[in-house]
């Protein structure tokens, strides 16, 4: 396997397909043999309607979920021959996930969350994991807040937690699900804003998931699905 | 959150401290599982070894005596037998066959503590007017004492035998009007006697031997029965009493004695420890049950109700083997907290029951036996029963699909 240059793209998506209840009588397919390159440093909305298959696809983009059919390259990477604990490896250096609800973990503090990936993996010392998880924290405007539980800040706070967990691993690629679905515009467009500067202080490439069409147009690239397929521009 | 602890767990101890509720009473559940095994194990054994003290105050672990006189039918020929009734014999008081090499030999077998001579027969005691049935028994003080131990119940004197000197039960010495340096006149059915004085009193806190016990030396008593030299009973003690009856038959098999344990002796007593052992047991290991379907109920509600949580650990690179530990983490903890708090209020409670239950004559009815070896294992099940509860929830939790945990 050769090593990721800069032209490698963060995610290559070769016919990917997804079904559900193989061999049932209501078998079902939701992803339609999507092919798909996303650039390093990109920032890409993915648009479409409920039903679509977008979080099917981001699911699958990130890991979580395996195609029926295809391959999914990250940086690189063919993972369709990955055991689940290379493919968790994987996940947790390469990527960073966003959920519309937050998803922080409420027994720890909004530091502790964003320390979390770190301390998972444990290639860093204490030290250090704190001051990456306080500069983070202090990039999102959260510096005096790092230590609230995470059920006592507002929805905007808890959503630049997450942003800033899921850019704790200085993770190539950021998958964002309507990561501002649940905020008011004024929220949603700090958080919108802080993800763009993230993009372009770091390179990260970002694949958000919105129904928001003046903030997909703020994105360098707008994808679109329909009925399980990408719609040609 | 330190990185030198590992995530596993840090996420078990804050999610139990986040539930907690939750962990309180699942903690107090298992407080009151170990505690209720804590009090009662340490009571029974504590009563039984009060029995067991009884049983072998007055009497040894192990009894050798001489092999029985048997009567043999006569044979006419080689090709005859004569169908004679065979009449059994009366048993005489007859000595062990090479005691000394017997003594010897049983005191170093395994197990063995110590092996003491004694010349038992029957005497009539007299003082003045008064004069009773006894049964004298003639030993070594320095071995005998060692097994059978007359020394703790004396209420007066010493427990030294000249050969001119007595040891007697209270009730006995009550019944002659003696008292101690008092002398009394001991006669054997052979019609030997002899003088003796009374050094000490004993109270083995039951009437019927104080009554009718006596000890004398091994030679006073081989002289007033007619067997110099000659012993009738070899007394045995051994390290673990339970074994008497293992121990005596393989004494039995390799000498010419008879072997008697006090569980053979003692059968009914013996059948009644055995089935307090096991109802005990059964106790035990009902609470155990309990306790380990408790931890395993609210962990796997935890599972449930931490799905998201799981989810997205797993989505931040967290490892299936790692969820797996956090819950058995949870379980361990549960079951470890449990049994310490449980101990703690378990050896209260037996504390003041035993302050509380006394004897008609004021003394302890059981003797507080409160062992070290039984709290580091009740703590160690404990901990274990609490991992294997979580066993099935943390299989559950690492076997969660991603996607689906994270959308609940």
């Amino acid at each position: 396997m050769d090593k990721p240059t800069a032209k490698t793209p963060v995610v290559h998506l070769v016919g990917i397909r997804r079904s559900y209840n193989i061999g049932m009588p209501s078998e079902i397919e939701i992803l339609h043999g999507i092919d798909l390159d996303l650039n390093r440093g990109e920032f890409v909305a993915l648009m479409g309607a409920s039903g679509s298959g977008k979080s099917t696809l981001l699911n699958i983009i990130g890991l979580l979920d395996r195609p029926t059919a295809g391959h999914v390259f990250i940086n690189g990477i063919d993972t369709a021959n990955l055991d689940d604990a290379a493919i968790t490896r994987l996940r947790g250096h390469a990527i960073g996930f966003v959920f519309q609800e937050h998803h922080l973990i409420s027994a720890f503090t909004a530091l502790e969350n964003v320390m979390m990936p770190m301390i998972v993996d444990r290639n860093a010392g204490n030290a250090a994991i704190r001051a990456r998880a306080e500069t983070l924290l202090a990039k999102m405007g959260l510096a005096q807040v790092g230590d609230n539980m995470s059920s006592n800040m507002s929805g905007g706070e808890q959503q630049r937690v997450a942003i800033a967990r899921a850019l704790a691993m200085q993770a190539s690629l950021i998958l964002a699900d309507e990561p501002t679905g649940n905020l008011d515009s004024q929220s949603a467009d700090n958080v919108f804003d802080f993800m763009r500067q993230v993009n372009k202080d770091e390179g990260t490439s970002f694949l958000i998931v919105t129904h928001n069409l003046d903030l997909a147009k703020k994105c360098d690239r707008i994808i679109t699905m329909a009925d399980g397929a990408l719609v040609p521009v | 959150m330190n990185n030198a602890v590992p995530f596993e767990w840090i996420a078990a101890v804050r999610f139990l401290r986040e539930g907690r509720l939750q962990t309180a009473f699942i903690i107090l559940g298992i407080t009151i599982g170990v505690a209720v095994i804590v009090f009662m194990s340490a009571l029974l054994s504590g009563l039984q070894v009060n029995f067991l003290d009884r049983v072998l105050t007055s009497s040894a672990q192990i009894q050798l005596l001489p092999l029985d006189q048997v009567a043999r039918p006569l044979f006419a020929s080689d090709a005859a037998i004569e169908d004679a009734t065979v009449q059994r014999p009366s048993q005489r008081i007859v000595s062990i066959s090479q005691w000394q090499k017997v003594r010897d030999r049983v005191a170093q077998m395994p197990g063995v503590l110590n092996a003491a001579p004694t010349m038992l027969g029957a005497a009539l005691i007299t003082r003045g007017d008064a004069s009773r049935a006894v049964r004298v028994s003639g030993v070594e003080p320095e071995s005998y004492f060692q097994i059978i131990r007359i020394p703790d119940f004396l209420t007066a004197g010493k427990a030294i035998l000249a050969n001119d000197e007595i040891i007697l039960g209270t009730d006995l010495a009550t019944n002659l009007g003696a008292s101690l340096g008092d002398t009394v006149i001991v006669r054997a059915a052979s019609g030997n006697s002899v003088i003796l004085r009374i050094t000490g009193l004993f109270d083995l806190g039951n009437k019927a031997a104080n009554e009718s016990v006596s000890y004398v030396a091994l030679r006073t008593a081989q002289s007033l029965l007619g067997q110099a030299g000659a012993v009738t009973t070899i007394e045995v003690k051994i390290a673990d009493v339970y074994a008497a009856e293992r121990i005596a038959q393989q004494i039995a098999a390799a000498n010419p004695v008879k072997a008697e344990s006090w569980i053979a002796t003692n059968a009914q007593f013996f059948t009644a420890i055995r089935a307090q052992q096991s109802s005990n047991t059964l106790i035990r290991v009902f609470v155990g049950l309990s306790v380990a379907f408790g931890i395993a109920a609210v962990l796997v509600v935890s599972v449930i109700q931490r799905s998201k949580d799981i989810g997205i650990l797993r989505a931040m690179g967290t490892t299936r083997g790692q969820i797996l530990r956090i819950f058995l983490i949870q379980g361990g903890l549960l079951g470890l907290a449990g049994a310490i708090i449980g101990c703690l209020v378990g050896t209260g409670g037996l504390l003041w029951y035993h302050s509380l239950i006394r004897q008609a004559d004021g003394s302890e009815l059981f003797p507080l036996l409160l062992e070290r070896q039984m709290f580091i294992v009740t703590i160690g099940l404990a901990t274990i029963t609490g991992l294997l509860s979580a066993t099935a929830p943390a299989l559950r939790a690492a076997k969660l699909d991603p996607v689906d945990a994270i959308r609940g």
